[in-house]
């Protein structure tokens, strides 16, 4: 396995997804992702992939429709004004089923907003993003370690159920450098067998088709049916969470991405003052992990979600809650980050019976 | 322990590259570390700043909003740093090319002419090796040889005279606050 070495989150996330059999790459620049495309631009003629800087956001979906169509591993990526852009192209890849891979590394918002850090891209993750009834997978990497190792799991699932997958991210994530780790050897493509549905061009064999609708009567409502099938096997299947410190807490702090790295290192400082801190976050953001929260719901009385936006992630924290537990917010849009000292300080009183931070 | 550092400088001085040698060295010892750059509208001649932190437990944020240390390598980030370090932090002053001094009475600060040092050397781009020999000297957040060995890591194209030059300048700045 690779060596431990010290990586930016944006090249991180692109060359995990080149270790993992990624050929084709376009996208368009912005702050603060422009290291992806930067890294994409040497990296993929080295293994004889293609990169295209295209002319805009809406091209460069538009030509993953074209290269995934063909079975081929792509990816683009861009930051919030630019994935809202891009939405449209991924809403035509969720109903023709394409297993695109992108990435969105957050910036505050909205319109133009800044580049500083967010999370205020939540809701559109996690309920499409684009037009029509559809969902796509998406990934919550807390570290730049994950950033790496994240695109091989998307890239896995998106084939397996034929859906778009995305690793969100934000600016503290793209721009911060770590220590990486590869969990996985790259991957030479031609291993892959070409999967039954892509195009192969004129062969004289049964026609394939890749298209985004069917006109015929009550033939779009059953379209529709036939892909709840395959997001309700996903909410099955592919929750994933990660919950420390659950059996005696008497309160959860919980995030996702860099909120919660944040919950993380308030766990463990709380804990060394006697404070029962434990810590839930979501790895998966869709599907939510909505199980764990059900769980720990029926014992434990108090949640603490924290999010660099203005309420968005608790929205799914209290419908996986249902009204059993008191919740509290912390909330930071645009370029706050919430400090452990903050988080910290906010805990206790929680836990000391104020009811300033009390939401539902 | 946990160190969060500031280093800030001019745009071309080394602060970006600076910041990541000195998370790499912390990364070859074991310890958990991040490197986060000021990032954006940057050119060369303009403010450039970074934030890394070396710890024994993992890193919350890699945002440095109140430095345990402040490495100042020219005269406007004295102004812009001076206030948010913590109180017994560390402030270590490029007195080659910053006038002012600090007027902070609850911390420790250690003016080096660092950019003459560097040139003493014979190169004054490793102004900012020198400074970091001086804050590994003086803190043993990371250690002279970590730094050493990691030169050749992150400035990928560095020929062995200028890994050697570099070297040079490392131990220069820690002679400088032995």
């Amino acid at each position: 396995m690779a060596e431990r070495t010290l990586m930016k989150g944006n090249e991180a996330v692109a060359e995990g997804a080149v270790r993992a059999g990624c050929r084709f790459f376009a996208g368009y620049p912005i702050t603060p992702q422009n290291e992806i495309p930067e890294y994409m631009s040497w990296r993929l003629p080295e293994e004889g992939g293609t990169f295209i800087q295209a002319e805009s956001e809406v091209a460069a979906i538009n030509m993953l429709f074209g290269a995934s169509s063909v079975g081929t591993r792509v990816m683009t990526s861009s930051s919030s004004p630019g994935i809202s852009l891009k939405q449209e192209g991924i809403s035509y890849c969720a109903t023709a089923e394409l297993p695109i891979f992108y990435t969105n590394v957050v910036r505050g918002g909205p319109g133009l907003g800044n580049i500083a850090p967010s999370q205020g891209d939540y809701f559109q993750a996690t309920r499409g993003g684009g037009h029509g009834d559809y969902r796509v997978i998406v990934f919550a990497p807390k570290t730049v370690e994950e950033m790496a190792n994240f695109p091989r799991i998307c890239y896995e699932l998106a084939f397996k159920y034929r859906i778009p997958t995305m690793v969100l991210a934000d600016g503290i994530l793209g721009q911060m450098m770590e220590p990486v780790t590869f969990d996985f050897d790259p991957i030479d493509p031609s291993v892959f067998k070409t999967p039954d549905w892509a195009l192969r061009g004129s062969k004289p064999e049964e026609r394939r088709v890749i298209k985004s609708y069917d006109l015929r009567p009550g033939k779009m409502e059953q379209w529709n049916f036939r892909l709840e099938k395959k997001y309700d096997e996903i909410r099955e299947k592919e929750p994933r969470y990660e919950a420390v410190n659950i059996d005696d807490a008497d309160i959860i702090l919980t995030g996702y991405g860099t909120a919660a790295r944040v919950c993380e290192s308030v766990m463990a400082l709380g804990r060394k003052d006697g404070l029962k801190i434990g810590y839930v976050r979501p790895i998966t953001l869709w599907p939510f992990p909505k199980s764990i929260f059900k769980e720990l719901g029926e014992k434990v009385e108090k949640f603490f979600v924290v999010e660099m936006s203005l309420g968005q992630y608790i929205e799914d924290v209290k419908l996986s809650l249902n009204g059993k537990s008191e919740i509290y917010l912390h909330k930071r849009p645009a370029g706050g980050i919430p400090t452990g000292e903050e988080v910290l300080e906010l805990t206790r009183k929680i836990l000391s019976g104020d009811k300033l931070k009390l939401v539902a | 322990m946990y160190q969060g550092i500031i280093m800030s400088g001019f745009g071309g001085q080394g602060i970006i590259s600076g910041g990541i040698m000195l998370a790499y060295a912390g990364m070859i010892e074991g310890k958990n570390v991040t490197f986060f750059p000021a990032y954006g509208a940057e050119m060369r001649g303009g403010t450039a700043n970074c934030s890394v932190v070396v710890s024994s437990d993992p890193v919350a944020s890699p945002v440095v909003g109140s430095p345990d240390s402040l490495l100042i390598m020219n005269e406007p980030s004295l102004a812009r740093f001076e206030d948010s370090l913590k109180p017994d932090g560390l402030m270590i002053i490029n007195s080659s090319l910053v006038n002012s001094r600090s007027t902070r009475t609850d911390i420790t600060a250690i003016e080096i002419p660092v950019s003459d040092l560097a040139e003493e050397v014979g190169n004054i781009k490793t102004a900012n090796m020198v400074i970091l020999g001086a804050y590994a000297k003086k803190t043993g957040a990371v250690s002279i040889d970590a730094l050493k060995n990691s030169i050749a890591k992150v400035y990928l194209r560095a020929s062995e005279s200028m890994v050697e030059l570099n070297k040079k300048a490392i131990d220069k700045g820690a002679e400088a606050v032995s």
